[in-house]
């Protein structure tokens, strides 16, 4: 892990990300610890961050040398000279590196305290442009590639990288770019707002049609300008768990029903479009006539897991329903069924969906499939939010008692969630098994419910959009930074930690949640009335 | 003919006997109460007629049409409302979309907007706050609102249960008021209170339950002066 992060640097030859991590480290220590002391004066403040950057780097510097007198590779394999260089920041003489440390990890500490100090929007500027040079110095390689077929891209990425990460020049360059460009929104964005808020409902319509056809256009044009098969690849993948999402925020982020076995759907679309389509398997139907199947059989089995979960709430919900999905991973596994679903090997021989004679081969033609298919389940899932069913379903995920009080038929309403939620399941599953040719039990493993909860829960419960981000973050970010694979879940983990922590309602929340975390957003109650009657 | 009828209901949770053939009827434009103790199966028998449990045997007819072979929410269709125990509101939504919610089960878009205003009248407070978060009113504001959703499904009969419930003195004052209010309007009320004081002061008559059982049924009245009354419910020996 040492070598991956100490490896790569961000600035080529000036900081490595093993060092940035470091001392970004060291900063936020002295960042928490500033906080809220500033009330005993300003220079108790620095006085506070720069003890803070101090303990952090004794605490370090008596690490680095218990490892010179006692051998703890048998426990902590990571403690390795790499790790030991790391923190004596390359220095020879180890003295010499320790001072270095200290004297580092106060000044950086001082740092923490002028970042406190600074004004709010200047802060936000900093992080971000600071976030800005961090992740475009790690995606060299990627950037490289991805932009190598667009001429001027291509020698404007030359220009800003050198042989192991950015230039010192290009990353000033980028700093300074989006600091400004962040500063400046920071400024102009409530005005922008307000505009847009005083546009007639024409003008609104307009703008909002506009961004929408450049959006649709950026997402159909790039891809194809780009013709880059990994980016192709990880959009595609990206795009089978928005479908998934988009799901799954029905029977969850809707209506409330927490479902751990929703790769079950997932599965049941592809091997229905597997048997239907596999020639090996007797398949006679091309993938346009089996997606029909594919949908009202992963619909069919949407209504077989509700009808026994009817009466089941809450946690024991999310039990049965993942025993749901073990079922099926199992019976398509099964010797049982060997003869139709092929048990271990899957199906082979999927063939690719076409159109007039054009193959949808590689992954990039497959993402045209499911942009298309994206779209249309993002209308239906709008579309079903805003209806009567939509409110049926936000009640009884507010109140199961009151809704059913109310004149909601709770086995209606919670079979259709579940039925729907299968069905975009089930598309997405049906575009999968062509996508990849051959299906194995194995890619329908728990973990695929859990990612696709985890990217609903990253975006916001019920937020559409949000399903979009989520995704993008759980599935596309992992894929970009293939170098970090080993440390995904390590990356992972932290993000939800931290996240739950500064924005639980996600990153783009549903406004219903968002008013239930941050009360104090609610319109203000006027003095206690309990007191007085009404008249 | 009365307008609700109850007929010898038994009602089970798992083993438990919770209602032991209880017969009850309500009369068009009356407010009929049940009052008991804890667990003598007032909740139940409100939960029995809406339909959110089934009973074992016995009967509930509205006009002499059967209810209890109905599902809940056709219930609600049939204009049988309840407005639960401990208020529950809808606290993410604000006021008006609870009261909107309350006529779910409607589709007259008119009839609705006029409802709405007429609940606003009846709460003006709730008017006040319709924008406001559900959540975020005081107990007797959420009382109000539960009640109104209640009327926004037109009920032919009110179910209300336990509405002074863990409410202040003067709060309680004013949710009775607002059922006389209501009883005036001609609206047909069943009233279930542990607040028996309270309840035999608006309701015209009172059957008084205990383990599951009807043991006294009268006028309101009657049912004041009767001693064991008193002495049971009203504190006084």
């Amino acid at each position: 892990m040492v070598e991956t992060f100490d490896k790569r640097d961000v600035i080529s030859e000036v900081i490595s990300l093993g060092a940035t991590v470091l001392l970004l480290t060291v900063l936020s220590t002295a960042y928490l610890a500033t906080r809220g002391q500033d009330k005993n004066g300003v220079a108790w403040m620095f006085a506070g961050s720069a003890l803070a950057g101090l303990l952090s780097g004794i605490v370090l510097a008596l690490f680095v040398l218990t490892t010179t007198l006692i051998d703890m590779r048998g426990v902590f394999i990571n403690v390795k000279p790499s790790l030991i260089s790391l923190l004596t920041l390359k220095q020879e003489n180890l003295t010499l590196g320790i001072v270095y440390l200290i004297g580092t990890s106060t000044v950086t500490g001082l740092v923490g305290a002028v970042l406190y100090r600074t004004p709010g929007r200047v802060r936000q500027a900093l992080l971000i442009a600071f976030l800005c040079v961090l992740t475009l110095g790690v995606m060299q390689e990627l950037l490289r590639v991805t932009f190598s077929n667009i001429g001027f891209l291509a020698q404007l990425i030359k220009s800003l990288y050198e042989k192991n990460g950015l230039s010192v020049i290009g990353a000033a360059g980028i700093f300074i770019v989006t600091f400004t460009l962040t500063l400046v929104w920071s400024f102009a964005q409530s005005p922008v707002q307000a505009r847009i808020a005083g546009l007639s409902s024409r003008g609104q319509f307009i703008l909002k049609s506009s961004v929408f056809l450049l959006l649709f256009a950026a997402l159909f044009f790039i891809p194809k300008a780009l013709d880059n098969i990994y980016i192709g690849e990880v959009l595609a993948n990206v795009g089978l768990f928005i479908l998934m999402g988009l799901g799954l925020n029905i029977v969850v982020g809707f209506a409330g029903l927490l479902d751990l076995g929703y790769v079950a759907f997932f599965a049941i679309g592809a091997y229905t479009v597997g048997v239907l389509t596999s020639p090996e398997r007797g398949g006679t139907l091309n993938f346009w006539e089996a997606l029909p199947f594919a949908i009202a059989i992963a619909v069919l089995f949407g209504f077989i897991l509700g009808i026994p979960v009817l009466k089941i709430r809450g946690d024991y919900l999310a039990i049965v329903t993942m025993g749901f999905g073990e079922i099926i991973r199992i019976l398509v596994l099964s010797d049982f069924l060997r003869p139709w679903l092929g048990g271990a090997g899957g199906i082979v021989g999927i063939p690719k969906a076409e159109i007039l004679g054009f193959q949808f081969a590689g992954p990039i033609e497959i993402y045209y499939i499911i942009l298309i298919g994206i779209f249309i389940v993002v209308f239906l899932a709008i579309r079903l939010k805003d209806s009567r069913l939509g409110r049926a379903w936000m009640a009884i995920r507010e109140d199961e008692d009151v809704a059913q009080a109310m004149g909601i038929n709770l086995v209606w309403t919670k079979l259709i969630a579940f039925a729907i939620g299968a069905s975009f399941a089930g598309i997405s599953g049906a575009i999968f098994a062509t996508k990849l040719s051959t299906i194995y039990p194995q890619s329908f493993k728990f973990d695929v419910s859990i990612n696709v909860l985890a990217l609903l829960i990253l975006g916001g419960m019920g937020s559409i959009p949000g399903v979009i981000i989520g995704a993008l973050m759980v599935v596309g970010l992992p894929e970009l930074f293939r170098e970090f694979e080993d440390f995904r879940f390590l990356v992972y983990g932290a993000a939800l930690v931290v996240m739950m922590q500064l924005r639980p309602e996600g990153l783009w929340p549903e406004t219903l949640h968002m008013r239930e975390l941050h009360h104090e957003h609610a319109p203000p109650e006027p003095a206690s009335t309990d007191s007085i009657p009404a008249n | 003919m009365s307008m609700l009828e109850v007929q010898n209901i038994h009602t089970y949770y798992d083993n438990i006997h919770a209602l032991k053939g209880i017969s009850l009827n309500v009369n068009e434009g009356e407010i009929v109460t049940l009052i008991g103790a804890n667990g003598a199966g007032k909740s139940t028998t409100l939960k029995t007629i809406s339909g959110l449990t089934k009973p074992r045997e016995g009967a509930v007819r509205l006009h002499g049409n059967p209810l209890h072979t109905l599902p809940a929410h056709k219930i609600v269709e049939q204009g049988i409302i309840m407005v639960p125990e401990g208020r529950r509101v809808f606290g993410v939504l604000t006021v008006s979309e609870n009261l909107e919610m309350g006529a779910f089960a409607r589709n007259d878009k008119q009839a609705i907007a006029q409802d709405l205003e007429k609940v606003y009248s009846l709460f003006p407070r709730l008017k006040e706050r319709r924008n406001q978060l559900a959540g975020t009113l005081s107990g007797g504001e959420q009382q109000m609102l539960a009640t109104g959703r209640g009327l926004m499904g037109r009920p032919r009969v009110l179910l209300l249960d336990e509405p002074s419930m863990g409410l202040a003195p003067v709060l309680v004052d004013l949710i009775f008021d607002t059922i006389q209010q209501l009883h005036k309007q001609g609206t047909t009320i069943l009233l279930v209170e542990q607040n028996a004081r309270m309840a035999l002061q608006v309701a015209d008559r009172g059957y008084v339950l205990q383990s599951g059982e009807i043991v006294l049924s009268d006028s309101a009245e009657n049912l004041r002066a009767n001693e064991s009354v008193q002495k049971a419910y009203l504190g006084i020996s």
